[in-house]
């Protein structure tokens, strides 16, 4: 390491630095956006920070919150986040130990048509499953993790499955041994050793459908008023009428800060998930 | 073992597949059979041969939308790759702050598309406004531009988080090695650390031209195709054939051209694996 060297690295810290500021700065224009007046949010003026005579305090946020169900579709976003997730883990890192450690054509043929849904676009089933999930009464956000188990096993099946083939053979079968049924072995064997790849397709899948919007959309029942906030954010823009800035700011506000803070919280495994998910991939 | 445990195949399959097949092997199948009807309810489609094909690939708007599609693909492909791997050499140099800088440069990529393209709508508006130029939904090169640069904005973390484990992987004494030979800093770029980057490249090119090709969330909340559809993408102009248009001939229309954009997406996902699996070196 020269002199050099050493001065050329400052230099790339400050050019990373102020790349890391107009990184954040969308964000936090959004932010103080959000605080201030509905008046005085314009297209021309979204880069003033508030003064004091156009701030608004947390106003926005409080109408935001009290109308427009804000709190319904904050709910729904969680339970239907949640119990995906929850399902999607544990089916498919079943389904992928079966496929993995039973031979035969129909584990390979299994294997390749859920590598096939994997690249499927949405776009080619949107109409069909959006009918399918009406007649099977799937299409209540209670409900709908089925639907999403099933559009999203591609991807865990195929991770579960790059990561199954390197757990030694032997451990399942001294637990078979020592009288263990499949059940068991697959619950308090297979499933500790698999800890990390859960909580990578975990956190994958999660990204997925806290903010997945189109097959909400199309799959819930709107006239029983079933929302998630990337739904109801675009509701707020509207196809009529005026926009709301205001509470679609602070709607913005609070579907970005939750993420934020499980993302300061559990970075490292966001981020080692992310890369894991790519060499599988 | 395999045959005990082949015994439980209700137990540990029959969830996984029945919802498998709920969610995505009959609706495909279905919407294979409805791309050659007409129909605007599943229960009542009457066949209708080649003529819904027909008319996806004479329409104007589908081949603008499949020509923007291709050039946002191919312009955001080239920028996301290469701001990340240059981002991600940078990092690997162990200069100050790196865990903060890689925090910083993935975080977008937790925010959903809709949220996305709604900021850098406001963002990119109040840009333009201050210039004197039209808005982003009247002008259609900058809404191209606008959601270039969002994809970026999202993306390049995502890869270099990809290129970053890439690097790290590549064992030291290669380096070392190529160190002592006295090979210059540039060599060690384009002779060892390239090369041994080959599997993350694939990933990565992979990733984000599917991304692109497939874009949705992001082109319906920056620009939503307008002016006149000149903005649209092949998923948006799926989506508005669907649901943008009243009559019995449009979901007809829209499937046909949804089953085309399907045929798409596999044909460029299978070539570029082809493509780039050939270049990768054994380590």
């Amino acid at each position: 390491m020269g002199k050099r060297n050493r001065i050329k690295d400052r230099i790339l810290s400050v050019v990373l630095g102020i790349l890391c500021l107009a990184w954040v700065y969308p964000i936090f224009m959004i932010l103080f956006n959000s605080l201030k007046k509905e008046t005085s949010i314009s297209t021309g003026t979204a880069f003033q920070l508030p003064t004091s005579e156009t701030f608004a305090g947390l106003a926005n946020y409080v109408n935001a919150l009290t109308s427009k169900g804000f709190l319904t579709a904050f709910w729904y976003s969680l339970v239907i986040t949640i119990s995906s997730v929850v399902l999607i883990l544990v089916c498919c890192s079943m389904c992928a130990w079966f496929i993995t450690r039973v031979k035969g054509w129909y584990s390979k043929a299994l294997y390749y048509l859920f590598v096939f849904s994997m690249v499927v676009p949405f776009q080619m089933l949107m109409f069909t499953l959006s009918a399918t999930a009406d007649r099977l009464h799937l299409s209540s956000p209670y409900t709908i993790c089925i639907i999403y188990l099933g559009f999203g096993a591609g991807l865990a099946v195929f991770m579960f499955c790059g990561f199954m083939k390197s757990i030694p053979i032997e451990i399942e079968e001294a637990a078979m041994i020592d009288g263990c049924n499949p059940i068991q072995t697959f619950f308090m064997v297979v499933l500790p050793i698999l800890k990390p790849t859960l909580i990578s397709v975990g956190i994958l899948e999660t990204m997925w459908l806290w903010n997945d919007y189109l097959l909400p959309y199309l799959v819930l029942d709107r006239t029983k008023g079933y929302m998630t906030i990337p739904i109801l954010i675009q509701y707020f823009r509207g196809s009529f009428g005026k926009v709301e800035m205001g509470p679609m700011m602070a709607s913005i506000m609070m579907n970005i800060i939750p993420i934020i803070i499980i993302y300061l919280l559990c970075q490292k495994h966001i981020i080692k998930g992310v890369a894991a998910g790519a060499v599988k991939g | 073992m395999e045959k005990t445990i082949r015994r439980y195949w209700p137990v540990f399959v029959v969830p996984t597949l029945a919802a498998f097949i709920i969610g995505f092997v009959w609706p495909f199948l279905q919407g294979l059979y409805l791309s050659f009807c007409k129909f605007i309810t599943i229960d009542r489609a009457s066949f209708n041969g080649l003529k819904n094909y027909i008319f996806a690939l004479t329409e104007s708007d589908f081949l603008h939308a499949f020509w923007f599609t291709a050039l946002f693909t191919v312009v955001s492909t080239l920028c996301i790759n290469l701001a990340a791997l240059a981002i991600a050499l940078a990092l690997t140099r162990e200069i100050k702050g790196t865990n903060l800088f890689r925090s910083v440069y993935f975080m977008p990529n937790l925010i959903g598309g809709i949220v996305l393209g709604y900021i850098w709508n406001i963002l990119l508006n109040c840009v333009l406004t201050l210039l004197g130029k039209p808005l982003l939904s009247l002008h259609a090169p900058y809404g191209f531009i606008g959601l270039v640069i969002l994809m970026c904005w999202q993306q390049i973390g995502y890869m270099m988080i990809i290129y970053i484990a890439g690097l790290q992987s590549i064992p030291g004494d290669y380096l070392e090695a190529a160190r002592i030979d006295g090979a210059s800093e540039r060599q060690i770029l384009w002779k060892v650390k390239l090369p041994n980057l080959m599997p993350s490249i694939t990933i990565c090119l992979f990733l984000s031209l599917t991304n692109g090709f497939k874009l949705f969330d992001q082109n319906l909340a920056l620009t939503g195709g307008d002016p006149a559809h000149k903005t649209e993408m092949l998923a948006l102009n799926i989506y508005q054939t669907f649901y943008g248009r009243s009559g019995p001939q449009w979901k007809g229309y829209g499937q046909a051209k949804a089953v085309i954009f399907c045929v798409l997406v596999i044909v460029i996902s299978l070539f570029q694996l082809r493509a780039t699996r050939s270049k990768e070196v054994q380590q």
